[in-house]
This record gives structure tokens, C-alpha cells and sequence, in this order.
């Protein structure tokens, strides 16, 4: 790989993103490359925006990605992926968003209005790149949208090196039992 | 899959991926530690998550949450007395609860050794502030290594152990929240494990142990020969590097995290200052600094939060007849938020105009609603609030205390809206109740911050008679932090343990005026919220129901296949739209949509039925197999 590569992973807090980030670090790892990355723990109970950082290449120092330097941003959630697109999104990057809403506070109190399908596409053109909308149809279980977005990322060739089976070596490093076997078959080539 | 409690026992040399707290964990158990304490509070948990992978007839160390920092710090102290390398850590404001005791503790000799792993937080991400606890190191004469990410967090632990044992004393780790979290493949060392030597070899005749009056003197002394002693001690020194760029012009002297942003923030300028990065951050290695500072005309020094750094370079400076130009912080900017890349980047922008062609990338304006953290869905703290408010007027006074409750003060609650320290909430609103015939005064507290410093508070009202009433908001677990028991649960980190009820620790401490509750059974609390707040005095209202996250979870493991998931739904004929579950209730399971239709996300929904109660038209009912 040329240079760094720099992945911002947004999400709400009971989404899974530690898993997602986990995994997609680990499998950076098995693919070869260089990677660290840093999870925003903050409050740790569900329900904020939460964020995760991976950072690929051996220039990447800070474990953070720097604002508006995202070669991907992952978003598990609607208003996520508007917000986190137009903070971190770099010029010509690509928006991969999960089509899931969990309505923030001001949305149900009524006082804001619920992002649309349309206010990711903005922030994704506003800096010149593209959204990729994922939805949840077929999954087994819900809780599995971060495996299906790992495996969205892989599919699609949005990392450089990265492929399924590296996917499948990071979840066989994460967990065992009907949970893994449920997992990879998510990320069958 | 990998087994972290067996990766963490490893006897030969490996690397593996790990966050900066698990690093410390391996770090813990390579140098031979005895004993660890603690009281948890982000950015520190995940240490005691990784001693608990590890399973209990193979773990090397002894481990406990103590009821708070200041315990925890003597805990370690005691077990460090007898020759034990100890261990305490918490988070950055932990500290102020531990002063009393840890500002005593280079008075001691100390065999064993103490480490306090401190998890400093700027950018107050988890915490009432950002406080730079280098201060403490200063007025305390402690040794403070700060590492940049998570390999020099597990190098760095290694040494301070080090120099703790063989020089009988305290040293700080002090780590920051991205370097706890921090993740990165770590090299680790071999381990060979050590037998327990269980002897108890305290001995009095060592010192004086009792600093007290003239007796004060030698100790002081001591410790300021040790720490001077450790300036050039080359150990202590080796936890430090020069980047030599060959720039005799400009040079930076950075430590910790803000570290890795410079060099981020270099990639791009046009010309590469030196760098000295300090591990050993007090007291300051003055010799290399003087010649870092001699070879270059201009010295920047980046340091997050306060000038601690900047205050003693300028002064050694002085005192070394240099004339190299020394910049500082540039603004009260500079002094706050984390020194992230993009900070670092501007501030070096803002010391050399000439150092960059372009500005950085920015951040598009935001749109989408912000979305703060919010009380889970089921969670009893959001019946609590919904019924304590209705007993309330709207110029009453409610005061918050730490923990998941003290989210009450966001919309729609607004309950609970002054906060300043844990456990501080009754005698707050104590002196808020002074002189007050007009505004009644409730507080609140949860049950882990109640054992933590809720209690001296509690009797001071009892004591005093305050007219206050307290209302315990009781979910069995300290989650905030992730779910550890407390004195309260009948269970220890270990094990179980005796169980020390809320309202037993109440009628111990003298009140008599106490009433219990299930938090659901709203119409009963808001009417024993009125008859309390009726009666003269200190009163308190226990609020109780379990945690519903953790409930969820326990359920879900417990039952595996056979767990089923429960949801509410809205019957939509019956909605009368008076939104009473959406905009007062709260519970982030409802979503409006257009027209003002409210439904439940099944994403979210757990089912408890908590909400059931508050819909005017009774609309929202129990969703039964396949219906809608």
C-alpha cells in the first residue's frame, strides 16, 4: 500500500462498533499491512454516537484520524453517517452507511428533523465522493449489521489489501461456536 | 479464538493486538506484581476487564474495586509495606478522592514498591473536567512516566515497577485516555513466573512510619534527594528520544500522546524540527533538556493541558544564562482539549506561520441533530425521573450526583441540575436547602457512588438536620463504568461476599425516615415523593430496579437459544398522538415519523412495559407473537 489509509467507524452505542473496529483492525493485521486504531469509549453506556478510528500504513502515528482525512467512513446509522461524512470524510472518499435510524433525542422531542436517505448522499458529494448504502435485509439477527458491513467493506474492495478471508481469520480470532459459524457465513466469498 | 486470560500469561516472548489498558495488564504480570486496586472509572476499567480474562487459580496478582480511590490506595500501600509490589489505578479526578493518603506517600519507604496508573482524561471525554494531575506529582514529589501509545504503556509500567521496588517508593504511570484505548500490536516480553513469598515484613524500625510534627522533616527531606537523585538517574532516563532532524534552527520538546500527533502534524510541513520526547516527565531529566535547548535558537514546547512543562524549562533556562527563544502555551486554546493532530497541527501552524503551504482539511458544518449519551431503554432511572417530577414543582430544586442518573439533567427530565463530585449531592443540596421556605431540595445518588463518598454527606444531614430528601437511585450495579458490583451486591470482584444493603448503610447512619420503592411503580413514587417531601427533615426515597442492560444481557446468557426478544407496539387506533411516551417519557425505542405517528424500534424496544403506564389512551400494548 502507497501512504496511509484512514478509516473513521461511527455508530450508537449498543451497535456493536467495538466488535466491527476489532475485527477490521485484526483483519488489516492478517492482511499484512500495518494498523492501529482507537475506539471513543466515553460514557460507556448505550445510546450516544460512539466512534472507532483505524489507521493503516506505517506513516499513521496518532491512533486518531484528523478531520475531513477519511479515506472511508463506515457509518452504522443514518444520522451517523450524515454527521460523521461531513466531519471526517476526506476529499474523493467513500461514504459506506448502514440504512438503520435511530432517531436522536431532538428528532422524537420534535425539534430537529430525521436525516434522510438524501442528507448522506449531500455529504457524501460535498466532498466529492460516494455513499454506499447497506441494509438489513436477510440478516438473521439484527445484531449481526456489523458483521455485514465487514463484510460490504471486504466485497467491495474499499481497502486496499483487504479481502474476506482476512475477515473470516479476524472473527476465527473473536469468537468460537455457533456465533462465529452464524458470523462467517456472512462473509462467504 | 484467542483467549486473552491465557495470551496474558504467556511465558515466551509474543506480540499481539491489544489497547494500551490490556498492555498494562501483561506489564502487571511480567513484573511481578502482588497486589492491584482500583475503583472503576474510564479510561481505566478495561486493566481489571483484562485481570479478569485471566482465570482465578492461574492469576499471578490479588485484585480488587475498592469502595473508592482513596481505599484502594491504601490497600496498596499496606500490601507494598509488607514487600509486595503494588498496584492502584483510576481515573484522573480518582485522584482527589485518594490525596489524602497518596500526598504522604514518598514520606514512606515503601519495600515492595507502589505504582499509581493513573487515567488522565483531556478532553474531559468521561469526566467533570480535564484536571492535569502533574500538579499532584509536583506537590507530592512522585515520579511521573507518561508513555505516547500502548507498546510505551506496557514499557513504561515496566520501568516505574522497576524503579518503585528498587528505590522503595511511589511512582506514577500516568496514562491518558487515548493511550488507554489505544490500539496497536505490542511486542511483549518473555515472563517467568515467580513463586508468592507471603512473608509480612513490615518493620517499624525501618523509619518512623508517623509523620507528625518535627518527625516530618527527615521523610521530606528524602524524598526531595530522591527525586532529585532520579533527574540523572540513567534508568529513569532511558524513557526518553531525540528525533534529530538536523535543524539546529527549531526544535519541540513534547511527552505522551500529543507526541504521535507531532509527528502527524510533521508529515506535511515543509521543514522538520528536532524533537525531544520526555518519558520521565518529574522531575525533569535537566541535563538533556539544557542541551536540547542550547543547540537550537528557537524550542517549542507542545504539552496537553497546562504549562507544567513550560514553567520548569523556562526556569532552567534562566537559571542556565540560555538565550534559545522558548514558546509556550499561546492562549487559554492551548490549555485546553486534547492535543488530537489536527489541534497539534494548528498549533504548530500559529508557533511557525511558515511551516505549512495549506491549511488542514476541516469539517463540514453539521446538520444532523446531535445525539448525546441517554438513559437505556427500560432503564429505571427514566421511571424515576418521569414520577419524581410529577411531585415536583417547576422551582424546585434537584440536584444530581455521578453516575448513569445524572443524564436525568438532559431534556425531557431536566431532573437533577447541578453536579460537582461524587457522592457530593446531599450535602449540596444541604446548603441549598439553607434559608429556603419556597424551593423544596431533592438530590439523587446511585447505589455504588452512595458507598463511594455518599455517606460522610448522608450523616453530616442526619447530624445537622437538613431538610433535604434523597432519592437513592438503586440498580444494583455501578454501570456507568460497566457493570461492577459494589458493597451493596452481595458479590466482590472475587467472589461473594456479605452484602451490605442500601437502607441497612441509612439506618446505620441514623436516618428514620425511610421509604422503598420498585422504580416502574410510578403512581407510588411520585405520591411517597410528596408525602416525604411533606414531612420535616432529611428524608430518602430508595428508588429501586435492576440495571435492564445488564438484566438483558445476564438474560440473554442464561437462556442462549431459548431467550426470546419482547417488544411494546403502538396500537395505532388507539394513539390519540398526545406523544406523552415520546416527548415526556423519553424512552428512545419511539420514533415519530410523519403526521406525528409514533412507533417502537424493535432494534431498541426490550420490552419491559415500563412506558405502559404513561399513555393517556393506553396505546401502547404488549406485542404478542406475529400480531402487526
Amino acid at each position: 500500500m502507497i501512504g496511509n489509509f484512514d478509516i473513521y467507524i461511527a455508530g450508537v452505542g449498543g451497535q456493536g462498533i467495538g466488535l466491527l473496529s476489532e475485527a477490521l483492525i485484526r483483519a488489516l493485521d492478517h492482511a499484512g499491512l500495518e494498523v492501529k486504531g482507537c475506539d471513543t469509549h466515553g460514557l460507556a453506556q448505550r445510546g450516544g454516537s460512539v466512534s472507532s478510528h483505524v489507521r493503516v500504513g506505517a506513516g499513521a502515528h496518532s491512533p486518531l484520524v484528523s478531520e475531513g482525512s477519511a479515506d472511508l467512513v463506515v457509518a452504522l446509522e443514518r444520522h451517523e453517517a450524515v454527521s460523521a461524512g461531513r466531519k471526517y470524510l476526506k476529499e474523493g472518499g467513500v461514504l459506506l452507511w448502514f440504512d438503520a435510524s435511530w432517531q436522536p433525542l431532538d428528532v422524537r422531542l420534535g425539534k430537529e428533523g430525521a436525516a434522510t436517505e438524501e442528507d448522506v448522499e449531500e455529504a457524501a458529494s460535498l466532498r466529492k465522493g460516494r455513499a454506499l448504502r447497506v441494509d438489513g435485509e436477510g440478516l438473521p439477527d439484527p445484531r449481526m449489521q456489523n458483521v455485514a458491513i465487514l463484510a460490504a467493506v471486504c466485497r467491495r474492495g474499499l481497502v486496499p489489501g483487504l479481502s474476506l478471508q482476512h475477515a473470516r481469520a479476524a472473527l476465527s480470532d473473536l469468537m468460537a461456536g455457533g456465533a462465529l459459524e452464524a458470523n462467517l457465513a456472512l462473509l462467504a466469498d | 479464538m484467542k483467549d486473552l486470560g491465557s495470551t496474558l500469561l504467556r511465558e515466551e516472548a509474543f506480540e499481539e493486538i491489544v489497547i494500551g489498558n490490556t498492555a498494562v495488564a501483561r506489564a502487571m504480570v511480567e513484573a511481578g506484581v502482588r497486589s492491584a486496586t482500583s475503583y472503576p472509572g474510564s479510561p481505566t476499567p478495561e486493566i481489571a476487564e483484562a485481570l479478569a480474562a485471566i482465570p482465578a487459580d492461574r492469576r499471578p496478582l490479588r485484585f480488587e474495586f475498592s469502595t473508592n480511590e482513596k481505599v484502594a490506595t491504601e490497600v496498596a500501600f499496606g500490601s507494598a509495606l509488607n514487600g509486595h509490589l503494588s498496584v492502584v489505578f483510576f481515573k484522573s479526578v480518582g485522584l482527589n478522592v485518594a490525596a489524602d493518603s497518596f500526598v504522604q506517600l514518598s514520606l514512606m519507604d515503601i519495600p515492595g514498591g507502589l505504582v499509581v496508573v493513573l487515567g488522565d482524561d483531556p478532553g474531559a471525554n468521561s469526566s467533570q473536567n480535564e484536571q492535569d494531575n502533574r500538579h499532584y506529582a509536583l506537590m507530592s514529589y512522585v515520579p511521573v512516566l507518561e508513555p505516547a501509545g500502548a507498546q510505551e504503556a506496557y514499557e513504561y509500567f515496566k520501568l516505574a515497577a522497576r524503579i518503585a521496588r528498587e528505590r522503595h517508593t511511589v511512582v506514577i504511570l500516568r496514562l491518558t485516555t487515548h493511550v488507554c484505548h489505544a490500539k496497536e500490536k505490542v511486542r511483549f516480553a518473555a515472563w517467568k513466573p515467580e513463586p508468592l513469598d507471603p512473608t509480612p515484613r513490615f518493620d517499624p524500625e525501618l523509619q518512623n512510619y508517623i509523620p507528625i510534627a518535627a518527625s516530618v522533616f527527615p521523610l521530606k527531606r528524602r524524598a526531595l534527594e530522591r527525586l532529585a537523585s532520579l533527574a540523572s538517574d540513567p534508568l529513569a532516563l532511558s524513557a526518553k528520544r531525540v528525533d534529530d532532524a538536523g535543524n539546529r534552527k527549531r526544535g519541540v520538546i513534547v511527552a505522551g500522546n500529543a507526541y504521535l500527533s507531532l509527528l502527524d502534524a510533521l508529515a506535511e510541513a515543509r521543514e522538520r524540527p528536532d524533537v525531544l520526547k520526555l518519558g520521565l516527565v518529574h522531575p525533569l531529566p535537566a541535563a538533556a533538556l539544557r542541551e536540547f535547548l542550547a543547540a537550537h535558537e528557537e524550542v517549542k514546547i507542545l504539552e496537553e493541558l497546562d504549562p507544567v512543562l513550560e514553567t520548569q524549562i523556562k526556569a532552567l533556562a534562566y537559571d542556565a544564562g540560555l538565550r534559545t527563544r522558548i514558546i509556550g502555551k499561546l492562549g487559554v486554546e492551548e490549555l485546553m482539549g486534547e492535543h488530537v493532530p489536527g489541534a497539534v497541527r494548528r498549533i504548530m501552524a500559529a508557533t511557525w506561520p511558515d511551516l505549512y503551504d495549506a491549511p488542514p482539511p476541516q469539517a463540514l458544518p453539521a446538520v444532523a441533530a446531535p445525539r448525546p449519551a441517554q438513559l437505556c431503554p427500560g432503564c429505571g432511572h427514566r421511571s424515576a425521573f418521569y414520577a419524581v417530577k410529577k411531585a415536583l414543582k417547576d422551582d424546585d430544586i434537584t440536584v444530581a450526583d455521578i453516575g448513569c442518573h445524572t443524564l436525568g439533567h438532559l431534556p425531557p427530565y431536566r431532573m437533577g441540575r447541578v453536579l460537582l463530585s461524587m457522592g457530593h449531592s446531599t450535602a449540596t443540596a444541604s446548603g441549598l436547602a439553607l434559608f429556603n421556605t419556597t424551593r423544596r431540595v431533592a438530590c439523587f445518588i446511585g447505589d455504588s457512588t452512595f458507598f463511594h463518598a455518599g455517606l460522610p454527606g448522608i450523616a453530616n444531614a442526619v447530624y445537622n438536620r437538613h431538610d433535604v430528601l434523597l432519592v437513592v437511585m438503586e440498580n444494583g450495579t455501578t454501570a456507568m463504568t460497566g457493570h461492577q458490583d459494589h458493597p451493596g451486591t452481595g458479590r466482590n470482584w472475587n467472589g461473594e461476599t456479605t452484602k451490605l444493603p442500601v437502607r441497612a448503610a441509612l439506618e446505620g447512619l441514623g436516618v428514620t425516615n425511610i421509604r422503598e420503592v420498585d422504580a416502574y411503580q410510578q403512581a407510588k413514587l411520585t405520591g411517597m415523593v410528596r408525602e416525604a417531601l411533606a414531612e420535616p427533615g432529611f428524608k430518602v426515597v430508595i428508588a429501586r430496579h435492576p440495571c435492564m442492560l445488564k438484566f438483558t444481557r445476564d438474560q440473554r446468557r442464561k437462556l442462549k437459544d431459548a431467550w426470546k426478544p419482547k417488544h411494546v407496539r403502538i396500537d395505532q387506533d388507539a394513539c390519540t398522538k398526545a406523544h406523552e411516551c415520546v416527548e415526556r417519557f423519553g424512552c428512545p425505542s419511539f420514533q415519530r415519523g410523519g403526521g406525528g405517528v409514533v412507533t417502537v424500534s424493535e432494534d431498541l424496544c426490550i420490552g419491559d412495559g415500563s412506558c405502559r403506564q404513561t399513555c393517556p389512551a393506553g396505546a401502547i400494548v404488549e406485542k404478542t407473537g406475529g400480531a402487526e
